[in-house]
């Protein structure tokens, strides 16, 4: 409660036919997803959060700094909260140049407040070459990017993202994603990410947060929330784990990469080509893509096979499937959806030592 | 060229009359134009539509009439001007202002409003979360994007105002100089049965008038493909 | 007729109130001339069956659209300059001209004792504004104009005068109170034989060339039966008794 690196919102907002009433706790720093299906409040949520809708009851304070309490009678208006904000669609001045678009926001700050420079935002997002464009001129990606500079110039204590990919394409997508990235990477600013794409929340959020129905259904760090047997979205078909590692050798022959998920556990991942070894590596694995055995398995055209123990189980009633949810020997946890007989005849009980067999990972960044 | 010193007068007096009723109702309209674009408040918003688009319907001579009785030393303007010590405004050019502002106000809000409603809130957002105050993003964002608004407004109540004929003959009293603009002027001399000037001003008030609507027009399309 | 009426067109003969002997005609009435011609129409009905149908207009008007094909099948005029012009080009029958009244000036104001029957309100000079008709258009507007003349005064009162584009606007502005007092036609305000409101001054004939009203039958109106029925009435004794009782004078 004391801990000024944090946000606090709590929000109860009404509208016809629409009832917005969460009360979070979130890290100050690190990117936290908004997750949910349409409907769900998370863009009321982060509009509540910029003051660009006001919530009856409402109390957010950021890192220190009260932005609204209903109670006292204080609301700090948008255009006084040091944030930034990157729109659905990037929304840019039709009648700016990208220059100045870029500009129209950190001419309004003190320039002692300055701590991104143009051409540091320009570089990270990499348009420099768009500089002198109207927004009329752009692709989709193009004016993303843009937006998302343009809102990092104002030197933001918090930045706010509304599905910045959703309106664009899947190539757009892969080219905006990249720069997102770096932005954590190279700037620590805290980041509240709206999405309803799970790969997304996956591949960027390090905090997770499940609205519902303009309710908080779960909050958490991002890698245990997606464990939770309770969430109906990860019991479909897309229930998946996130697993953090450091980027091992490289092999040239069979194009290779090796990552070190803990002191035992090590997968091995086609790539195209080396990453740096220690760099901090995220990767998605399936719970369909997991298979389980008493014993290592021989012989196998399956590269990777980690020692697990069993943590506990699920019955996905629909499927007819069991969800196991294991951990690794450094503390991770990943998910195996087998078949309900697969489940009797290896008697799985907890604290079960097994193997599991990986037929496929994805590498999220890198 | 047949005209008279009145004639150049009644010129010089309706570009004046024009310019400043023009004026004015950039001045007033606008933030109307703003509310009835942005105001959540339905009710209220129909009913000041509804009053503001009334000029377009009604006969000059009926604003011109009552006018002339609310301007008047009887009625509540007049008692008011007199209170103030303005004495009643019929037969002076503020009066005319006030009756040529009222005839003009729709062609000056409806461009407006449809300009504001078209930009919406999504770029005044923006700016807020640049840091923007409402007042600045209204001249840094809004002024520019509605520029064709403005434009379009602007044109149409000087024009309008300039062909302006019902409620000045109501409430002027033909005075040269002061309140006999160039459309009365016309209607003076066609009842005179001065044809040639009649003729005169009313092919040069055409031409005008054309002129500045064929400008209208052709800035508009200049502007397509623009955003 | 010896086949029953069809009720077809019997709803055509019960909706016309006009029997079928009788004519219609168009007149053109100057404004000031308005009241005393929605009298007179009755009662030239009564007497001849036709009916007369006024459009009322400034003469100036009046006269446009005369030039312009307008259906009109007899003028009466404010003045007799506009009937003199249109035989000149050809539109009304010569020998039909004559004066049917002899418009009064008058003074007038709304407020009930701003004018004692003197022109001494004039002369005092307390007020704002004097309404008077357009002169360039109006025959009531000059013979103002050559009143204020004649008493010295329209020099001093020029920058105070406002104009109706006819004597009823001007009317108008004196009776809503925007102009404290004004010149009309007496007919205007004259009612049984007395000033109906406000105040008065009756401007003396001699102050203004007189106002002679003409009527001339109109080219459209030569074959109408009912428009020569129209002037014969207008110059009966009976029309001459109305007349005057809406202040008009009666050439001798």
């Amino acid at each position: 409660m004391h801990d000024p690196a944090q946000i606090q919102a709590r929000f109860v907002l009404q509208h016809p036919g629409f009832c917005l009433d969460i009360d979070l706790q979130l890290p100050g720093r690190g990117i936290t997803a908004l997750f949910g299906h349409s409907g769900s409040g998370k863009t009321s949520c982060l509009r509540c959060v910029a003051g660009l809708e006001q919530a009856g009851t409402g109390y957010l304070a950021v890192n220190g700094d009260c932005w609204q309490d209903s109670a006292r009678g204080l609301f700090v208006p948008t255009y006084r909260r040091p944030i930034g904000y990157v729109f659905q669609e990037a929304n840019l001045f039709a009648h700016l140049d990208v220059r100045d678009n870029l500009l129209y926001g950190s001419r309004r700050i003190p320039r002692a407040a300055r701590q991104v420079a143009l051409q540091q935002a320009v570089d990270l997002l990499g348009i420099g070459h768009l500089l002198q464009r109207l927004p009329g001129r752009l692709s989709g990606g193009e004016r993303q990017r843009v937006g998302i500079a343009r809102a990092l110039l104002t030197s933001p204590r918090l930045l706010l993202m509304d599905e910045p990919l959703a309106s664009l394409d899947l190539q757009r997508r892969q080219e905006v994603m990249p720069y997102l990235e770096r932005l954590q990477r190279e700037l620590d600013i805290p980041l509240l990410y709206v999405s309803h794409a799970p790969d997304e929340v996956a591949r960027l959020a390090d905090h997770l947060v499940v609205l519902e129905e303009g309710r908080v259904r779960a909050c958490g760090p991002l890698q245990e929330t997606l464990l939770r047997h309770d969430l109906p979205m990860f019991q479909e078909e897309d229930a998946q784990a996130v697993l953090h590692g450091l980027a091992g050798a490289f092999d040239e022959h069979y194009g290779l990469q090796a990552v070190q998920l803990d002191e035992q556990s090590r997968l091995l991942q086609p790539a195209r080509q080396a990453v740096a070894p220690g760099t901090p590596l995220r990767l998605k694995v399936r719970a369909r893509d997991v298979g389980l055995s008493l014993a290592q398995v021989q012989h196998s055209s399956l590269l990777n096979h980690l020692a697990v123990r069993v943590c506990d189980w699920q019955e996905v009633p629909q499927l007819s499937y069991v969800q196991v949810r294991l951990q690794l020997p450094g503390g991770q946890q990943l998910l195996a959806r087998i078949t309900r007989y697969s489940f009797d005849q290896l008697g799985i009980h907890s604290g079960q030592a097994l193997w599991a067999q990986l037929k496929s990972v994805s590498l999220l960044n890198g | 060229m047949p005209l008279t010193q009145n004639d150049f007068a009644a010129i010089g007096l309706s570009l004046q009359l024009a310019s400043l009723t023009t004026l004015l109702l950039l001045l007033l309209g606008t933030p109307l134009a703003w509310w009835l674009a942005h105001s959540r408040r339905r009710w209220s918003k129909r009913l000041v539509s509804a009053l503001v688009a009334l000029p377009l319907v009604l006969p000059p001579t009926v604003l011109g009439f009552y006018l002339l009785v609310l301007l008047g030393p009887h009625g509540w303007i007049g008692q008011l001007t007199q209170s103030l010590g303005l004495g009643t405004l019929t037969f002076s050019f503020s009066g005319l202002l006030i009756g040529a502002a009222l005839c003009s106000l729709p062609f000056v809000v409806q461009p407006l409003q449809n300009a504001f409603e078209a930009i919406g809130r999504a770029p005044l957002e923006a700016a807020a979360t640049l840091r923007a105050s409402p007042l600045d993003s209204f001249f840094t964002v809004v002024v520019p994007l509605a520029r064709p608004g403005f434009l379009t407004a602007a044109t149409l109540s000087f024009a309008h105002t300039l062909g302006e004929f019902g409620v000045v003959l109501m409430i002027g009293g033909n005075i040269p100089g002061k309140t006999q603009v160039v459309a009365i002027q016309i209607y003076n001399h066609v009842e005179g049965m001065h044809y040639a000037q009649a003729h005169w001003l009313a092919g040069g008030m055409l031409l005008f008038s054309f002129l500045i609507l064929l400008l209208l027009y052709a800035g508009r399309q200049n502007r397509q493909g623009w955003s | 007729m010896r086949r029953p009426v069809r009720p077809v067109l019997l709803v055509f003969a019960l909706s016309s109130s006009l029997p079928s002997w009788a004519g219609s005609l168009q007149v053109a009435v100057a404004a000031n001339f308005t009241a005393p011609f929605q009298a007179l129409a009755p009662l030239f009905e009564q007497a001849t069956g036709h009916q007369a149908v006024g459009a009322f207009a400034a003469t100036g008007q009046l006269y446009a659209q005369i030039r312009h094909g307008a259906p009109f099948e007899v003028l009466l005029s404010a003045d007799s300059s506009t009937p003199r012009r249109l035989i000149e080009e050809g539109e009304g029958v010569a020998a039909s001209r004559f004066t049917y009244a002899t418009g009064k000036l008058v003074l007038w104001s709304a407020q009930p004792d701003y004018l004692d029957g003197t022109p001494a309100a004039l002369h005092a000079g307390k007020f704002r504004h004097l309404a008077i008709a357009n002169p360039q258009t109006a025959p009531y507007g000059l013979a103002a104009l050559q009143t204020l003349e004649q008493l010295g005064l329209r020099e001093h009162l020029a920058e105070r005068l406002v104009e109706g584009q006819s004597i009823s606007q001007t009317q108008q502005f004196i009776a809503s109170g925007n102009a404290e007092l004004g010149f009309i036609a007496l007919a205007q305000v004259y009612r049984d034989g007395r000033i109906s409101s406000g105040s008065a001054w009756q401007v003396p004939a001699n102050l203004h060339t007189p106002l002679h009203q003409d009527a001339l039958l109109l080219n459209r109106g030569r074959d109408n039966p009912a428009a020569q029925a129209w002037l014969d009435f207008l110059q009966s004794p009976q029309a001459a008794e109305v007349i005057r009782a809406f202040g008009y004078d009666l050439a001798d």
